[in-house]
């Protein structure tokens, strides 16, 4: 990790417009913040990456809140389990990585076993990680996640949601999973958008397509949609940041529509958004799915940019996997 | 004719120079990566690849070669920069650092580079490969060795501990555990976020041998590896009293360059001090 950024509060800068850059960590940082000031009860653990995580803003503000569990993330989330089982609410922050399978056994065991009210939100997941490379390139955290019983399980797509996830988290008695991303995104929503739990936010309806897109994937699902039309296709974008709960409605209401569902994830197609659509799907209404995303494969240093363009992860890769999905929707659906 | 003492040193010396430099323009060019920690690691890093490690850049698989293995993965900065010098890669290479389809990864990766041991990256694994490795010389009745640098934020993770443990369990001393000790690590300085010390108190109860010595003293370098070439049925442990950024007098004992590259004029700085052309 390089750059960790400042930790001065950003300059209040005026409101922020809907496609603006903002990181959903600076987001996070500034929410923990306000909760801070509003419940003496929030506390904020960190595992020597609170500059990263923007933990350290609440550290800051808080210091007597804050722990400091150094680079010992086992400890960390057994410690976090602790806190929360004796009345706190406890967010602990750390990589996807790091959170997911490196501290699997006490996430597993201690936290979501005991329905620890214990919000675990973690930033740098995905390829958009960047030169740091495979080793801190979480690509397999929600297929982990998903599966941990008592967990809810939300990867928000700008930061406006963030802040509203991380409000409802706090609000919500349990244990959480929020998975943040390393770079700036555009913010898709303004100040009227609610998020809630186990639905999906439509974005835009498509005659030819619906995209379902999770994280940062759903900015340039959004762009891939732009150029796209350009050429005369027309794709709906569906934002799934509540993996669990999940929206199968939405999913099925398409799918009984189209017959052909598409959907991308900076994420492994194992076990991710892709897999949640399809065992909806095979429950309720069959239908196809072009799953985009990693395949079975561990990620690599690189810019985000160059490394979404190489992973075709970007509006342009997107794009050109919707046509790929197209060309064979027409196949498969014409028999 | 056998090289001196002293003209040893001002052979490590040298390269140690260069690997500094390697280390700086290689971070320069990422715009990211790690250089604090790889250069409080260069001297001992030198001394291993250009002095006590027995391995050949030619045939960087040959199975008797000595073992060294990167805990603290982050550092590859270091890794590179001799992996560069002793020829297993092109120098020219360095310029790929960390950008796609490279094989100089952000993290070691043993399937892309060549002379890469272990793929580490995420901290506190390191040291348990290493006990599998000297374990496997062991049962070969081998005499190649294991060598292990750590970080000392790195040693708050418990799988090192762990490993600690069965290294003194099954009696490898053909393992040298090198603790980094740059006392710094990402959200400050280690004793603040989280003490580690008295780690040769530590080390010591979980059965090993301990030395601790000044990190950039070629002089103790060369007598503490030596010694634990004898170990006696213990793995060996060496607290290496090293400053963060060395080499620089404005990044030395700082832990501002943990994890950034120098700005353009921060390397016109530092490449005039160290006597070299930048850009
Ligand atoms: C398990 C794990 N947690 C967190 C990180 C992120 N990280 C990378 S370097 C670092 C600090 C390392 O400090 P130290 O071991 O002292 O290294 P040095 O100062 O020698 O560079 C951290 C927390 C990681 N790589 N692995």
């Amino acid at each position: 990790m390089r750059n960790l950024g400042s930790l001065e509060q950003p300059k209040p800068v005026g409101p922020l417009k809907v496609g603006d850059a903002k990181a959903m960590r600076d987001a996070y940082g500034e929410t923990l913040v306000a909760l801070g000031a509003k419940d003496k009860n929030v506390v904020v653990l960190d595992a020597d990456l609170s500059g990263s995580t923007k933990t350290g803003l609440f550290a800051k503000k808080f210091p007597d809140r804050f722990f400091n569990f150094g680079i010992a993330e086992q400890n960390m989330l057994g410690a976090a389990t602790g806190l929360a089982l004796s009345g706190k609410t406890v967010f602990a922050s750390t990589f996807a990585m790091f959170a997911t399978t490196r501290a699997l056994d006490q996430f597993r065991n201690a936290l979501a076993f005991s329905k620890a009210n214990v919000k675990v939100v973690v930033t740098h997941a995905g390829l958009m990680t960047g030169p740091d490379g495979a080793s801190h390139q979480s690509l397999e955290d929600l297929a982990v996640a998903r599966t941990l019983p008592n967990l809810t399980v939300i990867a928000p797509a700008d930061a406006v949601e963030t802040s509203q996830v991380i409000e409802l988290a706090a609000r919500e008695r349990g244990p959480f999973y929020v998975r943040l991303v390393r770079e700036k995104t555009p913010l898709l929503y303004d100040e009227k958008y609610r998020f809630k739990l186990g639905k999906a936010s439509v974005l835009q309806d498509g005659r030819d397509l619906m995209v379902f897109a999770i994280g940062p994937m759903v900015a340039e699902a959004l762009k891939a949609r732009g150029l796209l039309k350009a050429q005369g296709f027309d794709i709906g974008v569906v934002n799934t940041a509540s993996i669990k709960p999940f929206d199968a409605q939405t999913v099925v209401k398409y799918a009984k529509r189209d017959g052909f569902l598409f959907t991308v994830e900076d994420h492994s197609v194992l076990g991710g958004l892709g897999s949640v659509v399809c065992e909806v799907l095979a429950r309720e209404q069959p239908a196809y799915v072009y799953r985009h995303g990693t395949h079975d494969l561990f990620g690599e240093s690189g810019e985000s940019k160059p490394l979404y363009k190489k992973y075709e992860l970007d509006a342009e890769g997107i794009a050109l996997h919707v046509k790929k999905a197209l060309t064979y929707k027409q196949k498969v659906l014409r028999r | 004719m056998s090289e001196t003492r002293v003209q040893l040193i001002e052979r490590l010396k040298k390269i140690a120079h260069r690997m500094r430099v390697h280390i700086l323009n290689m971070t320069y060019w990422a715009n990211s990566g790690h250089p604090g920690g790889s250069m409080s690691a260069t001297d001992i890093v030198a001394t291993l690849y250009f002095h006590q490690m027995k391995h050949d850049p030619q045939n960087p698989k040959w199975a008797d070669r000595d073992r060294f293995v990167l805990s603290k993965g982050h550092c590859t900065p270091v890794l590179y920069a001799a992996l560069a010098e002793a020829g297993y890669i092109p120098v020219e290479e360095l310029k790929t650092f960390r950008q796609v389809n490279s094989r100089l990864q952000g993290h070691p990766n043993l399937l892309k580079c060549p002379g890469v041991e272990a793929s580490t990256g995420t901290l506190g694994q390191g040291l348990s490969m290493a006990v599998g490795m000297a374990l496997a010389a062991k049962l070969d009745q081998k005499p190649w060795r294991v060598y292990c640098m750590l970080g000392d934020g790195e040693s708050q993770e418990g799988q090192i501990w762990e490993a600690a443990m069965s290294a003194a369990h099954y009696k490898l001393d053909n393992l040298v555990a090198i603790l980094d000790w740059n006392k710094f690590q990402i959200d400050g300085a280690v004793e603040n976020v989280m003490n580690i010390m008295p780690m040769l108190d530590k080390f010591k109860a979980f059965g090993w041998n301990v030395a601790e010595i000044d990190g950039h003293d070629y002089n103790q370098i060369l007598d503490v590896l030596e010694k634990a070439e004898s170990s006696g049925q213990r793995p060996f442990f060496i607290q290496a009293n090293t400053s963060k950024g060395k080499g620089v007098s404005f990044t030395q004992d700082k832990g501002d360059y943990h994890g950034r590259a120098l700005t353009k004029e921060e390397m016109q700085r530092a490449m005039t001090e160290l006597g070299e052309k930048f850009g």
